[in-house]
């Protein structure tokens, strides 16, 4: 027998699927690729549910690609938030590839609500990153791969820190505790087994949101501040967008230049910093990065007060023409 | 009748002078049950032979092969196996032309059962608007659809009279439709067609396809020439290592 076309493509896509080891988890389509694994849409039977499923692409060549696949699912496990995707279940397909499963979000990606919303809409998004961001390095974990397209936006608002393949860990949290800040100035990762893709000299993550010792490999003075950086990038990145080449107000990009600024010392300490400093500028108080000058303050002034100064201003101006009719 | 695939890589079989003739048999049993609509095709679209004259040559092509060990002098280091076939069929439809060689049908060589007519009704669109670069995908295509053909002949063979024929059934009546994915039938009017419960369709269907890519990464082991390129035609294909 000679297959027909049609039959030959369905089967090359239908034998390309991964082959899950039971019959819990029955694959749907493909929803997504990235540069590790392929995620699919599947419907969990015994929980009668949508999930995402992801799974190391086969053409992966990259020895390493599977440790980070598993390291993700554990980072992901060990994050619990509402910013970050939850893992059910995890394990290995018959050919031996790892594999997780995740609730199966469902929004668009932070640069595509970028075209649409207002300043305001887009800061108030941006913080709920910072948000999620800081709460992943109090947990010891650095992200190394921020990015918009990593940054997914629910129909109610939620916000979603995707892509945690190339996370560090930077130190071990037991269970139940409530550790501190991820300290600043360095350092090595606590045991360097669970990072072997990040030796020194390892290059990982995307130009244009990695930090300079990161795109140079120093991975020793890697920490939060390196995705300070990426979300400063990310900030400059989404405005830029939003605002076609116009002029973004001077403390929002003071926000952004000192969140980039080459040196780590210089920059934000943590993402908690940055977004203080942003919620100020949305608050019209005097962003910190910025030394504002006389008529930038006035302006400041105006745009927050300027409800009560209308209303100052229209008083006088009936009074005025008040006194001024009675004096005819 | 699918080729019976022998225990090792073909191109080392073939170039193995001293090996056994049965086994060497059998590695070109596979050699031509996977080669030959893409060398036939090749000669249509290529070298515009007429259909007769390029089934004689296709014919020929694998008997002097096999003769003379065209294959002796493959390198896997320097081109696939696939590649390799195609340029000693280039160089040896081009001898064949210089030489202005018509062969009679049989020409006195081992004359081997297939259907031309078949590939010609396919070949139509092609040698209208062919470009040589058109002539290699095809080859690629017809060499893709001979392999996946062959290892669904091979499940088709080992689950005839069996009872895996259920599996092959649905398989055959899912899988193999030559349809888009919107014509397939519902796994639930499936069943119902097969009177099946609805779960034993994903089971048969989960089996036959776990036993068809184990049959395509047989067949690309045997013709491939090395490890690497085993790995190279299996993720293409298959999105799967070679194991």
């Amino acid at each position: 027998m000679t297959l027909p076309d049609d039959a030959v493509r369905h089967l090359r896509r239908v034998l390309r699927e991964p082959e899950l080891p039971g019959d819990r988890y029955l694959l749907e389509e493909p929803v997504g690729s990235g540069g590790m694994g392929t995620v699919y849409r599947a419907y969990d039977r015994a929980l009668d549910r949508h999930v995402a499923l992801k799974v190391l692409r086969p053409d992966v060549a990259d020895p390493g690609a599977a440790a980070r696949l598993e390291r993700e699912a554990r980072i992901l496990a060990r994050l619990e938030h509402p910013g970050i995707v939850p893992v059910h279940d995890a394990g290995i397909l018959a050919d031996g590839r790892v594999f997780y499963v995740m609730k199966l979000v469902r929004g668009e990606r932070l640069e595509r609500l970028a075209a649409r919303a207002t300043l305001t809409e887009l800061l108030r998004t941006f913080l709920r990153v910072c948000e999620t961001v800081g709460f992943a390095h109090a947990r010891g974990v650095v992200h190394r791969d921020l990015k918009p397209s990593n940054v997914m936006v629910g129909s109610f608002g939620e916000v979603l820190v995707l892509d945690w393949g190339i996370a560090r860990v930077m130190r071990e949290e037991p269970e139940g505790s409530h550790p501190g800040e991820l300290p600043g100035g360095g350092g090595a990762p606590q045991d360097p087994a669970r990072d072997a893709d990040t030796a020194p000299g390892a290059i990982l993550g995307t130009p244009g949101f990695m930090a300079p010792e990161q795109a140079n490999g120093w991975s020793h003075l890697v920490d939060a501040r390196t995705d300070v950086y990426a979300l400063g990038a990310i900030l400059r990145d989404l405005v830029g967008r939003r605002d076609g080449g116009r002029v973004a107000p001077r403390p929002l990009a003071s926000v952004w230049t000192r969140a980039l600024a080459p040196e780590p010392a210089d920059r934000y300490p943590s993402a908690e910093a940055l977004a203080a400093d942003l919620t100020r500028f949305l608050d019209g108080e005097p962003v910190l990065a910025h030394r504002e000058r006389l008529s930038e303050r006035a302006g400041r002034l105006f745009r927050k007060y300027q409800t009560a100064i209308i209303l100052v201003l229209t008083y006088l101006a009936i009074r005025f023409l008040f006194l001024a009719l009675r004096g005819l | 009748m699918p080729a019976t695939y022998p225990g090792t890589r073909l191109s080392l079989i073939l170039a193995a002078r001293e090996i056994d003739p049965e086994v060497q048999r059998a590695a070109w049993e596979v050699l031509v049950s996977v080669y030959w609509r893409p060398v036939y095709g090749r000669l249509r679209l290529k070298w515009r032979a007429q259909p007769a004259d390029a089934e004689d040559l296709a014919q020929e092509f694998f008997a002097r092969a096999m003769e003379r060990g065209f294959f002796d002098d493959y390198d896997p280091a320097k081109a696939r196996f696939r590649t390799f076939l195609r340029l000693c069929l280039d160089r040896f439809a081009a001898k064949a032309r210089r030489e202005e060689r018509r062969l009679k049908r049989g020409g006195g060589l081992v004359h081997l059962p297939l259907d031309f007519a078949g590939v010609e009704r396919e070949l139509d669109t092609a040698l209208h608007q062919g470009s040589e670069a058109d002539e290699d995908e095809w080859f690629d295509r017809e060499w893709v659809r001979s392999l996946f053909s062959d290892a669904v002949e091979a499940l088709r063979t080992s689950c005839a009279g069996t009872p895996r024929e259920i599996r092959f059934r649905v398989f055959e009546r899912y899988d193999l439709l030559p349809a888009g994915d919107g014509d397939r039938p519902s796994y639930r009017a499936l069943a119902q067609e097969l009177g099946l419960p609805g779960t034993q369709i994903t089971n048969h269907l989960a089996w036959a396809r776990r036993e068809l890519r184990a049959l395509v990464l047989e067949r690309l082991r045997v013709l491939s020439g090395s490890d690497a390129e085993v790995r190279e035609e299996a993720a293409a294909l298959l999105g799967a290592g070679g194991g």
